[in-house]
């Protein structure tokens, strides 16, 4: 080694501050048999980052079911990929941003829609649809407004130039959010099942390129920043946020896919955390070679930069392509035409080490394998969470007339229309948008087809800190009965793992319960996992966030005019709830919002009868046999029955039965269930009882109020005001 | 009825408008890239939607400077049929083919929904397929669309038959209530003195099929090919 008198010295002091632990500062000496140089110790400290190697995830999430049929490529690539047919595949992935977006919510946001469009587009995918899943603190709160405000601008920002429309998502309240608000982007992409581009490098000689936007000295250390816990001081790290530019991104987007149309890519990487450093480790990794890079010869924005600062940047915008050789002024012309910047850095080597010039001296020699292979791997201590005592709904009854209530829930923080937020994104760009957000699932049709592809981002994190195993299975069936109730066939999942710092063991209990969970549903509704991101540490001074473990899922309908959304339809229409109804109150947002009580045990999920009843419904939805569907979720079945009429601006008379609990009918959660209108209640009825489906006849469509056994009423228009108003006027300010 | 699409690194409408004219047509519309200024010989030129030049600077001010551009005005000024549509109308007010300017909608957030319009001029080939007063549904996606002109011009488009369609509540009325962004006169669409010229911030090319949730914006299209094939 040489020029290490330009670098600090490496020692376990600096080591430490740079994230790794005494123990890992060993490991790393092992590895290299001497002292590091700096540059080396930035390539170590990042890729060993728990954002980089899941050293505390990875143990548990090899239990989750990742293969199917329709399952092309699992995780551990870019993106997840399956199958939909005719040759064609869907690719898709949900990931974080959670520590950017709190300290920078624009750009935290923006660069987190930046960076999974990038991981969907490398693997060859036009991306068709975005979606998302956020969660800020309590509407208090003095940042909070704050924070919603900039991540939803970001969000439209960046997606609404990309041209991919937003189609649906959702937001929650928690005071635990507070100090961590959680920011996950997801993107779908459509590319021809057998073009699918992977990252691993091939082809000893082969020319390494970096293309895309300039490298400058934004967003170093982000993967290390969003590896630790945050303190009141945390806004100092502002300038480990990356800036995004979605113009730059369009221009990636075009050029990458125009390249991909011809034979000239060997294996391609966008650089996201850790900028060049893991997609060089990566593929070269993943490739089993060796891979030598010029660092001068890197295009740069700012002058001066260290190799250091080369490496680490997490500046947006970039790729990483080996070509196959002689193909690079092809290659280039179509950069120059789109105006990015394309530089020849570097080769594919056969010595398996990741070697870094410049200046004309070396300033990284380093074995690529162990930085992955012997990166850190965690058993971390975890202690199963205490369950929670079942509540008795007869202990909570109304205490007013139910339709106060709903009126009350309609327009609850979590409850509320989320129009303000969808607003503010283009969700129809494509022209193939077919349900406009507001329904179970986003539908996009797949272009120049009749199918289409529905997407829906789903978790309860309240159900998921009282009994994370029982919150776990819950998040996955949900989402898989969100595209069910459009009528798609559910296909697969993506998660993003939300939760507190890992080396708490009351932490990693929440982790090991929630993945328990999630195995349990994922094998018995069929529905693998294809990809993935982890998201740890969500702390601020101590106090963690409710367990998230957010589900992105996808499914399909052969046929797009079969989609069905939740509006109420026509006038004289039965109405239809699918599923048993035992009145679950525990962790109900009724319990919580109309009696304060925010406890109990979670819903129990019977995945036997989830899968039932959910196969059932989508039977009848693909035989056009009901005309609107709905599944039950937050608030139980009487929000769900609201949001019909207002979807629909038509309301309904609804018979409670004769002595049931009427809290517990009205406002339970209990799992496993829709609501559907018919205009042939009978065959809907006859066909559930054959398959052993419960179903109850609820009442029928029509008026302009939703009135309870005939007495009790409240007009869809006074709902709809309710519902609506929440939002826009605390944004505005004018509710204090 | 031959089109082209001009397409800017930013556009990101540019496809969904080739469907709408392909279908209207039976053909495909030419495409013509933001770099070329030879246009081919075509009856109708549309600059659809997007970010042209990512917009960071006022919205399509740099792509009027654009080559294609010169282009374009050139033979809008011939006569030849010009739609601007969202980022396509910001391009064709800051190239001057159009009169006023697109501000910052009044609520300064990007605004995207389905949104009621009045047909104001029937006298065109842009809207002769739509009745006097007819009230149709276009989606808007836009930051930009707050349509701004000085009081004399206000006039002067009133007076001479240039609104081509204005935001109004389903029942077809002008007021607050609905107008989307602050739009002067509520103005959506205008057209240039002749009528060859229009410019609108809605997409026709969204409400194009019952997927969309309503077609409102085929006629558009069809009358577009009635009137110069």
């Amino acid at each position: 080694m040489s020029k290490q008198s330009l670098e600090p010295a490496v020692t376990v002091e600096l080591a430490a501050e740079y994230g790794l632990s005494a123990d890992e500062y060993q490991r790393m000496l092992e590895i290299t048999g001497r002292t590091p140089s700096f540059t080396e110790l930035g390539i170590f400290s990042v890729m060993w980052s728990e954002h980089c190697s899941y050293k505390s995830s990875k143990v548990w999430l090899k239990q989750l079911p990742t293969t199917a049929p329709h399952v092309i490529c699992g995780p551990g690539e870019n993106a997840g990929v399956i199958d939909i047919g005719d040759g064609q595949a869907a690719i898709f992935k949900m990931e974080s941003h959670n520590h950017p977006s709190f300290i920078e919510p624009y750009q935290g946001a923006a660069t987190g829609v930046g960076g999974i469009l990038r991981d969907v587009f490398t693997m060859g995918a036009r991306p068709i649809a975005n979606m998302n899943a956020l969660r800020f603190g309590s509407p208090e709160h003095p940042k909070t407004r704050h924070l919603i405000s900039g991540v939803v601008a970001g969000i439209g920002g960046y997606g609404n130039c990309v041209g991919v429309p937003t189609v649906g998502g959702e937001t929650n309240f928690h005071p635990s959010f507070n100090g961590n608000i959680l920011v996950n982007a997801m993107t779908v992409g459509l590319a021809d099942a057998d073009k699918i581009f992977y990252s691993a490098a091939a082809g000893i000689g082969n020319p390494v390129v970096y293309v895309g936007s300039k490298t400058g000295r934004d967003g170093i250390h982000g993967a290390t920043m969003a590896s630790t816990e945050f303190t009141e001081d945390s806004e100092e790290k502002r300038p480990t946020v990356q800036v995004g530019d979605p113009f730059t991104e369009k221009l990636l987007i075009e050029a990458c896919l125009e390249l991909m149309a011809t034979d000239a890519i060997v294996a391609i990487q966008d650089m996201g955390a850790a900028g060049l450093t893991s997609s060089s480790v990566e593929m070269a990794g993943k490739g089993e070679l060796g891979i030598e890079l010029t660092l001068d010869d890197v295009p740069q924005r700012e002058t001066g930069m260290s190799p250091y600062e080369i490496m680490l940047s997490e500046s947006q915008e970039r790729m990483l392509i080996v070509l196959k050789p002689g193909r690079e002024e092809l290659a280039k012309a179509i950069f120059d035409k789109w105006e990015l910047d394309f530089a020849v850095i570097g080769r594919v080597t056969d010595t398996g080490r990741l070697v870094l010039k410049m200046h004309g001296y070396t300033y990284c020699d380093l074995e690529v394998a162990p930085l992955v292979d012997r990166a850190p791997l965690y058993e971390r201590p975890w202690e199963p969470t205490p369950p929670q005592a079942d509540i008795d709904a007869a202990s909570v009854p109304l205490p007013g007339p139910a339709t106060e209530i709903l009126h009350r829930l309609i327009g609850c923080p979590d409850l509320a229309s989320r129009r303000w937020i969808w607003e503010q994104y283009d969700s129809q760009v494509g022209a193939d948008t077919i349900a406009l957000s507001g329904g179970d699932s986003g539908v996009v049709r797949v272009h120049g087809t009749n199918k289409a592809l529905a997407i829906t981002t789903d978790c309860t994190p309240r159900y998921c800190f009282a009994d994370p195993v029982r919150g776990g299975a819950q998040a996955v069936a949900e989402a898989w009965r969100n595209l069910t109730a459009v009528g798609a066939k559910p296909l697969a999942i993506t998660d993003n793992m939300n939760f507190g710092n890992p080396q708490k063991p009351r932490i990693m209990g929440q982790f090991a319960g929630c993945i328990q969970g999630m195995v349990d549903a994922c094998t018995v509704l069929e529905f693998p996992v294809v990809s993935g991101n982890v998201s740890l540490y969500n702390e601020t001074n101590g106090v963690g966030i409710l367990p998230t473990p957010a589900i992105g899922g996808v499914g399909l309908l052969s046929d797009a005019s079969l989609a069905v959304n939740i509006a109420f339809k026509a006038a004289g229409q039965a109405i239809l709830l699918i599923g048993e109804t035992k009145g679950h109150i525990g962790q109900s947002l009724y319990l919580r919002e109309i009696h304060g009580r925010e406890e109990g045990a979670p819903p129990p999920v019977d995945l036997a009868a989830e899968k039932r009843n959910g196969d059932f419904v989508r039977d009848l939805i693909g035989k056009r046999a009901v005309t609107a569907c709905h599944d039950l979720s937050d608030g139980g079945l009487l929000v769900a029955l609201a949001e019909m009429a207002m979807a629909g601006k038509l309301g309904a008379v609804i018979d409670v039965p004769a002595g049931t609990d009427e809290a517990g009918f009205l406002f339970g959660e209990d799992q496993g269930r829709y609501v559907v209108t018919t205009s042939d209640a009978d065959a809907v009825v006859a066909g559930a009882k054959a398959a052993g489906v419960p179903v109850l006849r609820l009442g029928t469509t029509g008026g302009d109020a939703l009135k309870l056994n005939g007495g009790d009423a409240i007009s869809v228009g006074g709902l709809r005001t309710a519902h609506e108003a929440w939002l826009p006027e605390y944004m505005a300010g004018s509710l204090e | 009825m031959k089109a082209a699409v001009i397409v800017f690194p930013g556009s990101n409408c540019d496809r969904d408008v080739c469907v709408a004219l392909e279908h209207a047509t039976g053909e495909k519309p030419a495409t013509v890239w933001h770099r070329d200024s030879d246009l081919p010989k075509v009856d109708l030129i549309v600059v659809p939607g997007g970010f042209s030049y990512g917009d960071y600077l006022r919205s399509g001010a740099m792509a009027a400077q654009s080559p294609v551009m010169r282009e374009v005005v050139a033979r809008a000024k011939a006569g030849v049929r010009v739609m601007g549509v969202c980022n396509g109308f910001q391009i064709l007010t800051e190239a001057r083919l159009l009169p006023g300017v697109l501000m910052r909608n009044a609520g300064l957030k990007f605004i995207c929904r389905t949104v009621d319009l009045r047909v104001e001029n029937t006298d065109s080939a842009f809207t002769s397929a739509y009745d006097k007063d007819q009230v149709v549904r276009f989606p808007v996606a836009h930051h930009d669309g707050n349509y701004f002109a000085d009081a004399d011009t206000l006039a002067r488009v009133e007076d001479t038959g240039m609104v081509a369609f204005r935001y109004v509540t389903p029942d077809g009325i002008v007021d607050a209530s609905g107008n989307p962004n602050g739009s002067a006169n509520s103005i959506a669409g205008l057209f240039n003195e002749k009528r060859t010229v229009l410019g609108l911030m809605p997409h026709p090319e969204r409400a194009f099929e019952p997927l969309h949730g309503n077609t409102d914006g085929r006629a558009m299209f069809t009358g577009l090919v009635e009137a110069l094939s």
